[in-house]
């Protein structure tokens, strides 16, 4: 079949599938893919046999042309449609479970900055008036704060594989786009508000942090990496950047 | 003083040649600055003549301005400015809009909006940068990049300058179609063309008066120290928003209002098209068109439809996860008009051994892009797909397929269909049938890889795709292969246009003199006393016996019975035949 041939080398296209909720994702999409390719040629057959047949007008009814194909397209697109609000209650309607890893995402003209609440599992307040990359504070944290002085702050994300991830995502200055293409991930950071998201990388491995919102002219450059390792090796790496991260 | 009055004209033909020359000079203008932005992603050391390298932020004020021109200028002013001037006046048996003095108003308001928006780049720091969406806080404040000070403030200023013009053009449209209709043009008599135009200048009014108030909200956080759209402490570049009083805004509050007039903008872009569609299908059928009544009543569902669905774009900006659910509903939902006209379309056309005249080409050429464009709705209309699709190129390819190249086949089905009531004269018919074909494969070679782009992750607006650091370096310069292919055929797509001018320019001289009705067609256009190069009978009283495109096969051949024609006239000697005999 060169249609099976034909979808199933689109998805060969996609980056690797890295998270918990991604595979399901890519069958959803693959099966729309298949659904919109299968409805395009039919289309187009039915307007390229009619163009070519003889020449015949003859009463029709609008039930057969019209009413009973819409009634199937309905069929179909609830279905998809109901897949897909399955697919999209289960990653968004819920948060992420308690014992879930906290981790801040901030967005800011033009790099992402990870932060990591240490011990005492809480962040540290923020406030922009104390801002200052140039001081080693790029995020403003208050050291006025008791849960300040424990935050450590990446500027890549890393995550233990299989263990789930609860992102708060927020932005210092404009909208930016969290993107992370291999784990089927994207939400704004929108200044003014902390977004939460939940996700469980499977697979170890770098991948590509994007922005896909634009944000000014470094925009095609603002990324990070996502390293994904084993649990072990990020108990190491935490305890490692933390004590490097105490005064 | 007699020059200016010639220029400035209220006579609603040749406002409506004076929309589609501003149309044709800015889709001139945005083909060029695309074609720069194609040329200088996959070869970025390109220096442009006079200009130098493309940094950067040129490359986004490349895409806003290209955004810009296109959406408003192109899509919006031709389809529904430009020939609904031409011709909806006569299609409902009127000789004038309702409004000529307000009418001449609105494209002087939309010229002076064109020239504001082209002096943004000469600013200092040039056009602006945020897309033409323009998100805040970006948009709302200079600091966060080149363009986003003055240039930002001429954007704001043009768009509500033609935000101005549309409604004014809007209501000048409705009043002219409530109020105009002749002595028998019922509201079921109305050509399918008359309901597009009068279904998108609904959806204008509304549209239109929230883009209003949003840019003047806009232009006051930007001015008047106010904080519709920007939080309290919010950072940008070194340069801290404080809010005076209580609390602060939300740019998601910008997303909701821009959205609620975007969406149906898009709308206003195509409604006139899938009008002319219908009913040159029906007209070089040689039939009626399949469920008329329907028809009618799908392209009002596309108009209200089109007002409830603007959270699709905004799945993952930040609303309640359960506004995507509801929203994802609604677009699913415009899926079933948008297919009942497919159908239609494929009906009317079925069997029919339709005649194969340029208009009726790109016709087809645009039920083909309608439906490739229209059928990855439904993927991007689910919120989980979302979540790998959003901003990526699936979605560029997209809007192009069914907004740009649809709806810019609808335009040149118009052109050709509507040359000889511009002009007197027809168009080459063997350069268009060239122009025709070569456009067809241009804009699917060009739109169909950008799905693949986007299935492989590029997201939009990316200045470049070499040079970046990181795992997405490596990502982005897999895709630049496919992006040299999209190029090329960017390129050929915008040469085979060359042929659509050259054969403008050389028919607007020598073309074929046209008979009062070459296409044998049914509506009100055609009729000899509304000829402005035949008899023109100014005074001659007009009145509709009967629906648009009758047509009937008789034992002698095939007949035509034009909506003026009397009924007594048609039992008897009104009766015209053609020279295309059915088998």
């Amino acid at each position: 079949m060169p249609g099976l041939f034909a979808v199933t080398s689109l998805l060969s296209l996609l980056p690797a599938d890295a998270s918990a909720h991604g595979p399901a994702l890519d069958r959803q999409l693959l099966l729309s893919l298949w659904i919109v390719l299968a409805l395009f040629a039919l289309a187009h057959i039915i307007l390229l046999v009619g163009l070519v047949a003889r020449r015949h007008s003859a009463q029709r009814s609008i039930w057969h042309v019209e009413y009973v194909p819409l009634l199937a397209l309905a069929v179909l697109f609830a279905v998809l449609t109901i897949r897909a609000e399955r697919l999209w209650a289960a990653t968004r309607y819920t948060g992420a479970s308690l014992t879930a890893l906290q981790v801040e995402v901030t967005g800011v003209q033009f790099s992402w900055y990870f932060r990591y609440p240490g011990t005492d599992a809480t962040f540290g307040r923020t406030q922009p008036q104390l801002v200052a990359p140039g001081e080693g504070n790029p995020l403003g944290i208050d050291p006025a704060d008791p849960h300040s002085a424990d935050d450590m702050i990446s500027s890549q994300l890393v995550l233990p594989a299989g263990r789930e991830v609860d992102l708060a995502i927020r932005s210092q200055d404009v909208i930016h786009g969290f993107s992370v293409p291999e784990m089927r991930l994207k939400q704004n950071a929108v200044p003014g508000e902390t977004i939460h998201i939940h996700f469980t990388p499977t697979a170890t491995g770098t991948y590509a942090i994007l922005c896909t919102q634009v944000c000014g002219m470094g925009h095609y450059r603002m990324n990070a990496n996502l390293r994904v390792v084993t649990p072990p090796d990020f108990d190491h790496w935490l305890a490692q950047r933390e004590k490097a991260a105490q005064p | 003083m007699t020059a200016l009055r010639r220029i400035i004209s209220t006579d609603h033909r040749i406002i409506g040649i004076q929309y589609l020359l501003l149309a044709l000079t800015s889709v001139a203008i945005g083909t060029t600055l695309s074609l720069v932005m194609r040329i200088h992603l996959v070869w970025p050391n390109w220096r442009l003549p006079l200009y130098g390298p493309i940094l950067p932020e040129d490359y986004l004020a490349l895409v806003t301005i290209h955004g810009t021109i296109m959406l408003f200028f192109v899509l919006t002013t031709a389809p529904q400015a430009g020939f609904s001037n031409l011709v909806l006046p006569a299609q409902i048996g009127a000789r004038r809009m309702a409004f000529p003095a307000a009418n001449a108003a609105s494209f002087w308001l939309t010229a002076a909006a064109l020239v504001v928006l082209s002096s943004s780049t000469f600013v200092p720091g040039g056009a602006p940068i945020s897309g033409w969406t323009a998100y805040p806080p970006l948009s709302a404040v200079p600091s966060a990049g080149p363009g986003q000070g003055a240039g930002m403030d001429f954007w704001l200023a043009s768009l509500a300058l033609f935000a101005i013009a549309s409604t004014i053009s809007s209501i000048n449209t409705l009043v002219t179609i409530i109020r105009l209709r002749c002595e028998g043009m019922t509201w079921e008599r109305l050509p399918l063309t008359v309901w597009g135009w009068f279904t998108a200048a609904l959806l204008s009014v509304i549209a239109f008066s929230v883009l209003l108030a949003a840019i003047l909200l806009l232009f006051c956080d930007r001015h008047a120290g106010t904080s519709f759209f920007l939080p309290a402490g919010d950072l940008v570049n070194g340069v801290l928003h404080t809010v005076h009083g209580k609390g602060g805004g939300s740019p998601l509050l910008w997303l909701h209002l821009f959205w609620f007039f975007g969406h149906p903008e898009v709308y206003i872009a195509i409604l006139p098209g899938l009008g002319v569609t219908s009913m040159l299908l029906a007209n070089f059928s040689f039939r009626r068109v399949f469920a008329y009544r329907t028809m009618i009543v799908t392209t009002l569902m596309i108009g209200f439809l089109g007002i409830l669905l603007w959270g699709h774009h905004m799945f993952v900006a930040g609303l309640n996860p359960f506004a995507a659910s509801a929203f994802s509903i609604s677009t699913m939902a415009i899926a079933l008009p948008a297919s009942a006209k497919v159908l239609s379309w494929l009906a009317t056309t079925w069997r029919s051994r339709p005649s194969y005249k340029t208009p009726m080409l790109f016709s087809l050429g645009f039920v083909s892009l309608f439906i490739a464009g229209g059928l990855t709705g439904p993927i991007l209309a689910q919120p989980i797909l979302d979540e790998y699709l959003h901003n990526t190129f699936f979605v560029v390819a997209h809007f192009h397929l069914i907004m740009a190249m649809a709806a810019i086949f609808g335009l040149y089905a118009a052109t050709y269909y509507w040359f000889p009531l511009m002009t007197g004269r027809l168009m080459s018919e063997v350069l268009g049938r060239w122009h025709f074909w070569l456009t067809l494969i241009g804009a699917y070679a060009t739109f169909v890889p950008m799905h693949l782009a986007g299935l492989a992750g590029e997201p939009r607006h990316y200045a470049q795709l070499t040079g970046v650091p990181n795992a997405a370096g490596v990502m982005l310069a897999r895709l630049v292969p496919l992006n040299r292919f999209i190029t090329y055929s960017a390129l050929f797509l915008a040469t085979a246009q060359l042929l659509f001018l050259w054969n403008l320019a050389r028919s607007l001289r020598r073309g074929s003199p046209a008979s009062s009705n070459p296409w044998l067609a049914t509506t009100l256009e055609w009729h000899p006393a509304l000829n402005p190069f035949g008899q023109a009978a100014p005074d001659e009283p007009l009145a509709v016996h009967r629906s648009p495109c009758q047509y009937e096969i008789t034992p002698s051949g095939e007949l035509f019975l034009p909506q003026w024609a009397p009924d007594t006239l048609a039992d008897t000697t009104g009766e015209v035949t053609f020279d295309t005999k059915p088998e």
